[in-house]
């Protein structure tokens, strides 16, 4: 049976993890190497790097990071944030990433899903939503439900997620990542709704983020959200909670998660 | 040697990546000629089967030589699916047949969760186990039930040359071997240490 995927997030600036970074027993601290390798022992299904560096250089810093990973860890490996065009997705994917996520880019060009999927295949192309049901200004009818946010939830992309999950889809992404801005970093749980929304009306997997807290949460959204996998960054990183510790939570709820 | 044959499927740096890590020396051919100092093959893929017409006659050829002088070849992915006749995914492009069988597209049995009944998503993507049906090398010492990581929609039938098979909706060929010839639906350079254990039992039969 299809295991329900558990993925790490690495926020990477400037070649430093710079998110949770209190792994304890963990020599080199913001190394996003160091701290994959122990993800990989632990049993994590998938890592993603997202590189919120937004300088001119930030895109052979990437590479290094991607090849630092990449090198030594032989999962799949999704690289997103500053990937604005084919350059960034190329130099991504030549320093070992699998597949690229793109976000505002692919709203203000939504024809980059389409050119990426076909030199790179589907699979290598994921397209990431941040979305909101309670921030939503646009409530009157026929609005969207679930408010679509580009540039880091800044900016209202007057676009509904189910929508413009399906657009993505047919342009050619492989995933969609769906992650809550309502939800992000309150440790309150996944939204579900929004979750089994958006994985209902697309054939293609849903990686379910924002919001991780407890162990409950993983549950709640492979199960009522119809999450195909879930993301999440500080919940990991701090030492005490333990990918194989979830998994093993998950195995006992009859949730199917690899356990080699 | 190993020749990793680019025919502009893709992106090869992850297999690349992963034979550098189990020791193998690899090189990319440039022209079909090149292929006769390999001592082993890999046709990697990702996407749609209709890249394999980028294997020309002069390279089909060329790995065919190879195949019947028994040296090992292994296909990856869409690699695996070229080893059979076709696949329904590009109906006019011929596979290179040293299998029998075609393959199919995972969604037209419309496949379903035994437990929820909901549709199963295609392209299957994720970790899903492999069931061994008899011995063979590629998967010497690696356990039955294991995990490996799946992309993709069109999937190879299971007959004698099965190694391995998996689940999702319908059975289907997860890994297959005959003589020197074995392939791989999933991907092994993504598939952790399981995966490195399946190139490396490959390429011990590499001389």
């Amino acid at each position: 049976m299809l295991s329900k995927r558990i993925i790490a997030c690495l926020d990477v600036r400037d070649g430093k993890v710079v998110k949770g970074v209190q792994f304890e027993g963990l020599r080199d601290a913001g190394d996003p190497a160091a701290l994959a390798r122990r993800y990989n022992v632990e049993g994590i299904d998938e890592i993603v790097i997202l590189d919120v560096t937004a300088t001119i250089e930030s895109r052979q810093a990437r590479a290094h990071t991607i090849a630092a990973v990449a090198t030594e860890i032989f999962l799949p490996l999704t690289v997103g944030g500053g990937i604005r065009n084919e350059d960034d997705a190329a130099a991504a994917i030549e320093a070992g990433a699998d597949k690229v996520s793109l976000n505002t880019a692919a709203l203000t060009d939504p024809g980059l899903i389409t050119r990426l999927a076909k030199k790179y295949g589907s699979q290598a192309v994921i397209v990431a939503i941040d979305a909101s049901s309670g921030r939503a200004g646009l409530q009157s009818c026929p609005g969207p439900r679930y408010e679509v946010f580009a540039r880091s939830g800044t900016a209202a992309a007057k676009r509904d997620a189910v929508e413009w999950a399906r657009e993505a889809t047919d342009r050619g992404a492989g995933e969609i990542l769906l992650t809550s801005i309502d939800r992000d970093g309150t440790k309150a749980g996944f939204d579900c709704e929004m979750t089994a929304a958006v994985s209902d009306a697309v054939n293609i997997p849903v990686i379910a983020s924002g919001g991780a807290g407890t162990f409950e949460h993983f549950a709640e959204v492979f199960g009522r959200g119809h999450a195909d996998a879930a993301l999440a960054a500080s919940i990991f990183h701090f030492k005490e909670r333990s990918v194989s510790e979830l998994k093993e939570f998950l195995a006992q709820r009859n949730i199917p998660v690899r356990q080699n | 040697m190993i020749a990793l044959v680019d025919y502009g499927a893709g992106n090869l740096t992850s297999v690349r990546k992963a034979l550098a890590a189990i020791g193998a020396d690899a090189w990319t051919p440039s022209v079909p000629g090149e292929l006769g100092r390999a001592h082993g093959i890999i046709v990697p893929g990702v996407g749609h089967f209709d890249s394999t017409r980028a294997l020309t006659d002069e390279w089909r050829t060329a790995i065919g030589t190879m195949v019947n002088d028994g040296i090992p070849l292994l296909g990856i992915c869409v690699g695996l699916q070229w080893l059979f006749e076709g696949s329904e995914e590009a109906p006019g492009v011929n596979g290179s047949g040293i299998l029998a069988g075609r393959c199919f597209n995972l969604g037209s049995s419309r496949p379903q969760d035994l437990e929820t009944s909901r549709p199963l998503k295609v392209p299957h993507v994720g970790w899903n186990s492999i069931a061994l049906p008899r011995r063979s090398r590629l998967m010497a010492g690696v356990k039955d039930g294991s995990q490996v990581y799946f992309t993709h929609s069109y999937a190879a039938p299971v007959t004698d040359d099965a190694a391995a098979t998996t689940e999702y909706g319908v059975t289907f060929s997860a890994a297959v071997e005959r003589d020197n010839v074995s392939g791989v639906q999933f991907h092994p350079e993504k598939s952790g240490d399981v995966g490195l254990k399946i190139l490396s039992n490959w390429l011990a039969h590499v001389v």
